[in-house]
């Protein structure tokens, strides 16, 4: 009875989680359908987004942002000016590596672009690890008192609240975007047809960039988002993230960002409540358990359409 | 003359972890190289392949470990055949449901196992000790070489203490030479195999999995075929892994040392060719011996310096992909089979 009595509550943290593996799992899914290759770097891209909103911290504070806490929130307008620098920041990255190394692999094969993005999975985790060390950096060391919702018995902090919102927001104004501009619509149109976007006369090395921009964005909000959850982070963070990442990726069907959305929240949950079963120590298990399943029930995915 | 014993004695330390990771790389080679399975979760078969050997070969648990069951004390052949079997079944049961899928999903699959084996290792203590890891896994025929070995020290204690050193030491050099012969013994079989028909079918399919279908090849089996067998070869290195070390933990199957390394040894050395897996684990694995040398003189710390050795990894094998792909030796376009 004990166990069950916890899971309405574990739901609350699944869904806390989930939101944030949905913003990552949309990127993914985003250079998937547009670029055409499973980012194995996607996690470690998040990872860069915390350290660079942590190191940019200071930055906000010299730009006059103040830091007294906003509301029941642990951290201040700085730490949001930090964000929108460390997402500027993780952008900036991101093009750079574009340059430099995905542009002249575009027709190198979406093998040869997965290998790639390995080797940059490794080099960021090593650049991260060479900069900030391989041990925790903190977010916050205030502990924040959960408040109880009334009516349904479950606890959520203002920081939680503040993370599902964002993620929700975000990704509303990622649907408009998609949908009603230019550049959106045609981010569609290539995910669909590449080679037929292409004839309609758009630019198709415009869309990729917009692909990247949109993708690392929400990459460094998700990072962040951890950050501010789990009130530390390490170097290891992205390559933890990727499996959760891509499971609820392939959960929602592989170039889906609708699918991404959802598939985010369900391994988000899984895995939270599977810790009223299971060691946590499991947990990041679970991830690849549902990921087995899935491929064995249904591997395009629940929203899925392509194989 | 006691440099030139403590050069030699490196040499061999050397040779037998390029040796090792020229066993990973031969296995990677058969997934990647030949049938083109995007395999990013070595490290799992390898750790796989080491702890069903130090199992089956080492000692009963002692009082204070963790563990209760394992150590059969069983000779060094039954520990190479446990890896290999161990290591197969988990391909086996891997493939099953990915393999029919593109390779994204065999990729992330593959991350997802190597990771569970690493949390089993470090969770299970009943079986794994944990993260203490297994300790005093026997080596093969050690005891036999130490009494050779200490028996002629008695006998000629006139030797002088380069001699003895050298002596003393003698069972390294045994281990290396094992370590070539099973090398060899694989890049004869993997290259004989890659010649047969049932390597070509292999590189039909990496070449192009429909056409392969349309001429009657039983595509998923011939791709499950190759998991299992590349998997196999890798629980080799493993169980060569730790019969050498004589200590494995889970922390010796980081996904760097046991997956990314051995990535970019095939990639430097040439996929495709079982010679240039080789090469390239000697090379790559002397580049990274090498950065820990020059590396010293950086005004950096410790920790700042294994971060900056990774990067040079990770720069190799982006440099490799971007202007020489098909590595240092390319895979040949083999002869044509002789049928007139």
């Amino acid at each position: 009875m004990e166990t069950l009595a916890r899971i309405p509550q574990l739901l609350v943290y699944g869904v806390v989680s989930g939101s944030i593996l949905s913003l990552g799992g949309i990127g993914v899914s985003l250079t998937y359908s547009v670029l055409g290759f499973s980012n194995f770097a996607h996690g470690d891209i998040m990872a860069l987004g915390a350290y660079l909103a942590l190191a940019l911290l200071p930055a906000a504070s010299a730009l006059g942002i103040s830091g007294r806490p906003l509301g029941a929130l642990s951290f201040g307008a700085d730490f949001v000016g930090a964000l929108l620098l460390a997402v500027v920041a993780t952008c900036a990255v991101v093009l750079t590596l574009d340059r430099i190394l995905f542009r002249r692999l575009r027709n190198a094969g979406r093998i040869t672009l997965m290998i790639a993005s390995v080797g940059v999975a490794l080099g960021l985790r090593s650049l991260i690890q060479f900069c900030w060390g391989p041990q925790p950096q903190y977010y916050s060391a205030k502990i924040q008192r959960a408040q109880v919702i009334p009516g349904l018995g479950v606890k959520i902090k203002p920081d939680q609240i503040f993370i599902v919102a964002t993620a929700i927001g975000l990704t509303l104004l990622l649907h408009l975007f998609l949908r009603h501009t230019r550049i959106g619509k045609a981010m569609r149109a290539t995910a669909d047809n590449a080679a037929l976007a292409r004839v309609t006369g758009i630019n198709a090395e415009r869309v990729i960039v917009w692909t990247w921009i949109l993708g690392a964005s929400l990459a460094a909000v998700a990072g962040i988002l951890i950050g501010i959850e789990n009130k530390f982070i390490m170097p290891e963070l992205g390559w933890q993230l990727l499996l959760p990442i891509f499971a609820a990726v392939i959960l929602g069907g592989l170039g889906n960002a609708y699918g991404a959305m959802v598939g985010g929240v369900v391994i988000g949950v899984c895995e939270e409540v599977s810790t009223a079963f299971l060691s946590t120590a499991y947990k990041p298990a679970v991830a690849f358990v549902i990921l087995i399943l899935m491929l064995l029930v249904r591997p395009t995915g629940i929203l899925g359409r392509r194989g | 003359m006691e440099q030139l014993v403590g050069v030699l004695n490196y040499i061999v330390f050397f040779g037998i972890s390029a040796g090792i990771y020229a066993v990973l790389a031969l296995g990677l080679n058969l997934h990647w190289g030949m049938t083109g399975l995007f395999n990013i979760g070595v490290a799992g078969f390898y750790a796989v392949g080491a702890y069903a050997s130090a199992l089956v070969c080492g000692l009963p648990p002692s009082a204070w470990d963790a563990r209760i069951v394992g150590g059969f004390d069983l000779p060094f052949v039954v520990g190479l055949l446990a890896a290999v079997v161990a290591s197969g079944v988990l391909a086996l049961l891997l493939g099953i449901p990915t393999l029919r899928l593109r390779a994204d999903y065999l990729g992330i699959a593959t991350i997802g196992i190597a990771e569970t084996v690493r949390l089993m290792l470090k969770n299970e203590a009943w079986l794994t000790n944990g993260v203490w890891g297994l300790q005093q896994i026997p080596s093969p025929l050690y005891e036999a070489i130490h009494r050779l070995t200490s028996g002629y020290l008695r006998a000629h204690p006139d030797l002088r203490p380069w001699q003895q050193a050298l002596v003393s030491r003698a069972y390294n050099g045994f281990y290396l030479l094992l370590v070539i012969v099973i090398v060899v013994i694989l890049y004869r079989v993997l290259r004989r195999l890659s010649r047969s028909p049932w390597g070509r079918a292999l590189r039909a399919i990496r070449e192009d999995e429909v056409a392969a279908a349309m001429t009657g090849k039983n595509v998923f089996a011939f791709k499950l075929q190759a998991l299992v067998v590349g998997a196999m070869v890798m629980g080799i290195a493993g169980a060569l892994y730790a019969h050498s070390a004589r200590f494995i933990s889970p922390a010796s199957f980081e996904p760097l040392y046991g997956t990314f390394l051995v990535w970019v040894m095939l990639m430097v050395g040439g996929s495709g060719n079982h010679k240039g897996a080789i090469l390239g684990a000697v090379v790559v694995w002397g580049i990274w011996a090498a950065t820990d040398f020059l590396t010293g003189y950086l005004p950096f710390t410790a920790t700042q310096v294994a971060a900056l050795r990774v990067l040079a990894i990770a720069l190799l094998l982006e440099t490799a992909i971007l202007w020489r792909p098909k590595g240092i030796l390319p895979e040949s376009r083999g002869k044509r089979p002789s049928h007139s």
